[in-house]
């Protein structure tokens, strides 16, 4: 479904990501994990045609996303607070993202419904603007947002953060679930490694831009990750 | 600590972003500052042998205090829309070892600098001097009528500050006090009861007595307390600090619906305006400056000069279009990579602008249809000046907006908010404005009235027949610029 070739991303002669091959099939549920700077959200950005890659190309569903819109319609994301509109209520953002995606006030309304667990009460009919809201409820807004209308690639950079403990719960079964069904291509990142290495079927590893691990989850994995991360701590015991 | 807070002020300022971007501002905002200084200066000098050359029979000191009521009021209305409590970002202060009064006096102090209290100086030390120059009253008189007045307009800057406080979230309790105020205005005007000139003779009596300045100096050390203790009571984070949280307001402009597949994006844009500060006197400023045209229709000058009754049109039906659509995509700065990353294509984005402009032109024409009252050829001029803004005018600016890189905060005000102000703002109002003013002036000159209005028409009218090519070029550049745009966009320094 995704395919990213030779890609790479300079500023000012630092090199922040490059990646040379990435291949991700359609329905897979691919977790990326790094420490600051890894180039986790660049690359989330460069398959949103939001930022220039330096050399390479991202293709999503053979689409090239640089050069048609094409893509827009079946993937969604939420990458920040600055994919919320601040000045509307939650409602009314979700029925414009609705609108965009070509579904009426009762589908979206059947989809809000399904969600009423993971908004625990704090987020419908609350009559406030999402601006108001604390930084874990329109972080809920934004994940269920992106989950608006069936597309078939969604795009969640660092959901778990902020949230409390019931909802990152709460999110681990809503990904499962869309991800049982083969059909939704999921793209997530994360620093929780416990919860990204139960949601994904595979983990890749990025360091300094570099792609330095690609692994297929199994029960070793999270292990595997965590002698990873902890490698500057052993060498210098 | 003091000097400390004053260094974390100053490296605010000039390490915000905008610093060393928009020179060409700065000099604007430079140029105004020196103006109104030689202008306030020239006026203090000049006060005493005008007023001896108009009202040779007034001691001048004493008819300048029957005015100054009057100026302070306008001075209090003035800062009332202006000045701000420079509330610097004090969050951060809290938790440190820092005693809070300093820090509340260090904001209030700050505020004593501001040009608005310089301005005054420059009237009352120059006047001041030139009567112990003239030797009116004791120096000792004028000195104490100086402290006075320094003290009264010292009054206002904190006065104005417990009133904003008061009355900035809900703008209608000011009623009854401009009530209060055009009372008395009235009162004063037809001579029924006089509080100027009742005031005027208060600060008489400090040329009599100069020990009666402590008076004044004792109200501005009542309002600066009051300011102090407001203050440090609301010194915590779910006070002012915070900001409140209002009911938010769910007008759903279902009319939109009929629009069809702009009607998300209209409803959109509509929400944007009335729910943000900045954008809705957009609005207000439409309606106030309908009335523009009365500066020229009512002035027999521009009868020979027609010209100036384009720009009159172009202006009205299109204050709404320059005042919005300049900051176009500006607006939705903050949210921009959401407009980027949704299945929103750019094409349909500026149709919906342009649409929603349209309307804006098509209601401006309608409201300023009364103008038929200058006569016929008035009403044809602003329709016609209506179409070309349609049709010439919306492209324009859209296209300018592709070079729009300034992020704009919703719900600051706009008054002397040059935020998002660019060189493209200043350069694009040129062609919006001379253009056709420019084109009618030749065809007037050279052939007739009728046929330089024709041409604006049929100008117009070819703009909205090939808006739709323009506008798929206009969403070309956008994509092509979108990512400095996205890059700019996110950059929150002014």
């Amino acid at each position: 479904m995704i395919t990213a070739t030779n890609l790479s991303k300079v500023y000012n002669g630092v090199t922040v990501l490059n990646m040379e091959h990435l291949d991700i099939p359609n329905g897979q549920s691919m977790g990326l994990v790094g420490n600051n700077g890894a180039g986790k959200t660049t690359f989330f950005s460069m398959l949103l045609d939001l930022i220039q890659p330096t050399t390479g190309n991202i293709f999503n569903n053979e689409i090239t996303v640089s050069q048609s819109e094409e893509w827009k319609g079946f993937t969604s994301s939420f990458i920040d607070e600055s994919f919320l509109i601040g000045y509307l209520t939650p409602e009314e953002y979700f029925y414009f993202i609705g609108d965009l995606r070509k579904q009426n006030k009762a589908d979206v309304d059947a989809l809000l419904a399904t969600f009423e667990d993971f908004f625990h009460g704090e987020i419908l009919g609350r009559k406030k603007y999402l601006r108001d809201l604390s930084k874990g409820n329109q972080k809920k807004v934004g994940i269920v947002a992106a989950l608006i209308g069936n597309p078939k690639v969604i795009i969640l950079d660092e959901p778990f953060a902020n949230l409390d403990p019931t909802t990152q719960i709460r999110l681990k079964k809503i990904i499962k679930d869309l991800t049982a069904q083969k059909e939704t291509t999921i793209l997530i990142s994360s620093h929780d490694l416990i919860h990204i290495t139960e949601v994904c079927e595979r983990i890749v590893v990025l360091d300094k831009g570099e792609l330095v691990k690609d692994i297929m989850t199994s029960t070793a994995t999270l292990a595997e990750l965590e002698t990873y991360f902890s490698r500057d701590l052993a060498t210098e015991q | 600590m003091f000097k400390r807070l004053f260094s974390l002020e100053w490296k605010s300022f000039f390490r915000s972003a905008s610093v060393g971007k928009s020179i060409g501002l700065k000099i604007l905002m430079g140029f105004l500052a020196l103006y109104f200084t030689a202008a306030f200066l020239l006026f203090g000098i000049g006060l005493y042998p005008l007023i001896k050359k108009y009202f040779p029979n007034e001691e001048p000191i004493m008819l300048v205090n029957r005015f100054v009521l009057v100026w302070l009021t306008l001075e209090l209305s003035y800062r009332f829309l202006l000045q701000n409590l420079p509330i610097l970002d004090i969050k951060p202060l809290m938790l440190l070892p820092i005693k809070r009064r300093k820090v509340v006096n260090f904001v209030l102090s700050k505020s004593l600098y501001s040009f608005f209290n310089f301005l005054p100086l420059l009237i009352i030390i120059p006047f001041g001097i030139y009567n112990i120059y003239k030797h009116t009253f004791s120096t000792l008189s004028i000195v104490g009528w100086m402290v006075a007045m320094i003290f009264l307009t010292l009054t206002i800057n904190f006065a104005n500050f417990i009133i904003k406080k008061k009355f900035t979230d809900n703008v209608k309790a000011l009623i009854p006090i401009v009530g209060i105020i055009a009372v008395f205005g009235t009162l004063d005007y037809f001579k029924i009861f006089e509080s100027s000139v009742w005031f005027g003779k208060a600060l008489n009596e400090v040329l009599q007595q100069p020990w009666l300045a402590i008076v004044p100096m004792l109200v501005f050390i009542f309002f600066y307390k009051w300011n102090q203790k407001d203050l440090e009571s609301k010194f915590y984070l779910d006070a002012s600090l915070k900001e409140e949280v209002k009911d938010a307001n769910t007008k759903e402009f279902l009319w939109t619906k009929r629009f069809g597949d702009l009607a998300p994006y209209l409803q959109q844009d509509l929400k944007l305006i009335w729910r943000n500060k900045r954008p809705k006197t957009t609005i207000y400023l439409s309606v106030i400056f309908l009335a523009y045209g009365l500066i020229f229709y009512t002035n027999d000058t521009y009868a020979e000069m027609p010209a100036f009754y384009i720009f009159a049109g172009i202006f009205i039906t299109g204050i709404f279009l320059i005042n919005f659509g300049q900051f176009i995509p500006a607006w939705d700065a903050g949210y921009f990579p959401l407009i980027m990353a949704q299945n929103i294509p750019l094409k349909r984005y500026l149709t919906a602008k342009a649409g929603l402009i349209t309307v804006s032109v098509v209601i401006l024409a309608i409201l300023s249809t009364p103008y038929v009252y200058f006569g016929w050829r008035i009403l044809m001029v602003n329709m016609v000046c209506a179409v070309y803004n349609i049709g010439i005018n919306i492209p324009i600016l859209l296209y300018s907006g592709s070079f729009n890189r300034k992020r704009i905060d919703l719900d600051k005000s706009p008054f002397m908010n040059y935020q998002g102000t660019g060189a493209a703002q200043w350069i694009v109002g040129l062609p919006l404005m001379v253009l056709p003013v420019l084109v009618f002036w030749i065809f007037y000159k050279f052939i007739s009235f009728e046929s330089g209005l024709t041409v604006l028409l049929v100008m117009g009218i070819l703009g909205l027949l090939l808006r739709n090519k323009a506008i798929g070029y206009i969403a070309l550049r956008y994509k092509r610029n979108k990512y400095a745009m996205i890059e700019g966009f996110k950059q929150s320094g002014q």
